[in-house]
């Protein structure tokens, strides 16, 4: 199993290396300059907005919302286990899709090797699927 | 190409792109608003201008100028960087999506597209997904048990289907051999769409489905019920932070809608003939008639369905489109990836 993990992530560099239209770090410069002018966007309209908007507040105005009653007791409490439960699952399947990625990519090339590999790989998974829907995990009750 | 114009043409590309993308986004609202309003028998706005066009800029002075509280007891600095956070993410998706071949102007041949990086599927994949920590925070800064609830919700119903969406995309890899969405655009050219060409329509459901549920759209906006949650997620702010969630919204709704044009419907595929300039411009308004279908159709069902319950979303998620994105995975790679 390491082994193959290795052999994709190895064929994946070659393929970045490799082929392609134009594979040059400065191809991310453009991008690197994007996220700069996203980011001032929402800071130069908050700038904006804070220059030209009233500004009144008052202990009323200032409470958290909840239907125009006080709150009752704290707004950070305890929350059902099913979120974490989700977030766990979340973890082991995305980890999954993580190593389906580069396999894909080279399925062509990997042929009935690759396929086999990942084929063992996928059903271990589904396996621990089938476990987790059988235990309940999945219910939402 | 000199380093100093090729800065300068991706400047240019980014301001144009930033201002169509926004102004895409407030128009869009309109047409939503036009729709459902017709699709419900009103007339939606009509006021501000001949037909109510100029109802988004309305909207944008409204929210510069209303009062921007921040109630007290919030946790300021990630109260206030959360719509920050979630803004800015769902913009840069666009930077690496490609909207037709290229033009020429003088001797330089400009891509239209902000950069073509060979991994451009993957760095949208990362952002939609670290996407949901402006969600998840703004709910946990608020201190409100709306938002924190609405969060809730949308943190567990976003990384849910997270996973049916990326191994949708499988099916898509496996045909074209390619993270990167020019190339994956290049190998459906000649009406090879993978929605059929390569048999990917049950991907293209669960992409569908995946990506409604990613933008926490109808029928699954859960996280922002107003029957029960009042304003989810975005209870507890007013004027240009609250803005700020909803164009983000628009935003990823637009980058969802780009992407299922790029992988599944062949881009900027489609007839093309002409002088010159129109084999140039023609992709091009073939994306965007393609992109602006994807947007009617998430109006249309908003108009049309009403929302899913809790464990129906989660249900829906893990035991229907899971399953069925693995099994597409296995067909898709038996037939293509041996074969071909």
């Amino acid at each position: 199993m390491r082994l193959t993990a290795l052999y994709l992530f190895a064929s994946f560099s070659d393929f970045q290396q490799g082929r392609g239209s134009v594979q040059m770090p400065e191809n991310y410069v453009p991008a690197f300059i994007f996220i700069a002018v996203a980011l001032a966007i929402p800071v130069v309209t908050l700038a904006i907005a804070k220059a030209v908007r009233p500004d009144n507040p008052f202990g009323t105005k200032l409470m958290p919302y909840e239907c125009g009653v006080d709150p009752e007791g704290s707004a950070r409490g305890r929350y059902t286990v099913r979120f974490y439960i989700v977030a766990i699952l979340f973890v082991v399947f995305d980890v999954e899709t993580i190593f389906l990625f580069p396999w894909a990519v080279q399925a062509r090339t990997l042929k009935a090797f690759g396929f086999i590999e990942m084929m063992v790989f996928l059903a271990i998974l589904i396996v621990g699927y089938i476990w987790i829907w059988k235990k309940g995990a999945l219910e939402w009750v | 190409m000199p380093l100093s114009q090729y800065i300068l043409i991706a400047v240019v590309k980014i301001a144009i792109a930033l201002f169509v993308l926004l102004t895409a986004c407030a128009y869009v609202v309109l047409a939503e608003r036009k729709l459902i309003a017709r699709m419900q028998n009103r007339w939606g706005p009509t006021r501000v201008g001949p037909f109510g066009f100029l109802q988004p800029l309305a909207d944008g002075l409204k929210f510069i100028l209303k009062e921007d509280l921040i109630p007290s007891h919030v946790y300021k600095p990630l109260y206030i960087a959360a719509p920050m956070l979630s803004l800015t993410l769902a913009l840069t998706a666009i930077a690496v999506i490609p909207i037709g071949q290229s033009v020429t102007i003088g001797n330089a041949n400009i891509p239209l597209q902000i950069t073509d990086v060979n991994i451009a599927l993957l760095i949208i994949l990362g952002l939609t997904s670290v996407g949901v920590y402006g969600i998840a925070l703004a709910g946990w800064a608020s201190n409100s048990k709306y938002s924190l609830l609405g969060s809730l919700r949308a943190s567990a119903q976003m990384i849910s289907y997270e996973l049916a969406l990326g191994l949708s995309l499988i099916g898509v890899l496996i045909g074209a051999g390619s993270f990167s969405l020019r190339e994956i655009v290049n190998s459906q050219a000649g009406w090879h769409w993978n929605l059929w060409y390569r048999g990917q329509f049950v991907a293209f459901f669960v992409y569908l489905m995946a990506a409604f549920a990613e933008t926490n759209r109808v029928p699954f906006d859960l996280p922002e019920a107003e029957t029960e949650l009042v304003a989810g997620y975005h209870t507890e702010y007013s004027a240009m932070k609250f803005a700020m969630f909803f164009v983000a919204e628009y935003a990823n709704m637009f980058t969802v809608a780009c992407l299922a044009t790029l992988l599944f419907l062949g881009g900027w595929d489609g007839p093309v003939f002409g002088p010159a300039w129109l084999m140039v411009v023609l992709p091009v308004l073939w994306f965007v008639l393609k992109v602006i279908l994807f947007i009617f159709v998430y109006i249309w069902i908003r108009g049309t369905l009403p929302r899913f319950r809790y464990d129906q979303l989660m249900a829906f998620g893990w035991k229907f489109l899971l399953p069925l994105a693995l099994a597409n995975i296995l067909i898709t790679s038996l037939v293509i990836g041996l074969t071909a």
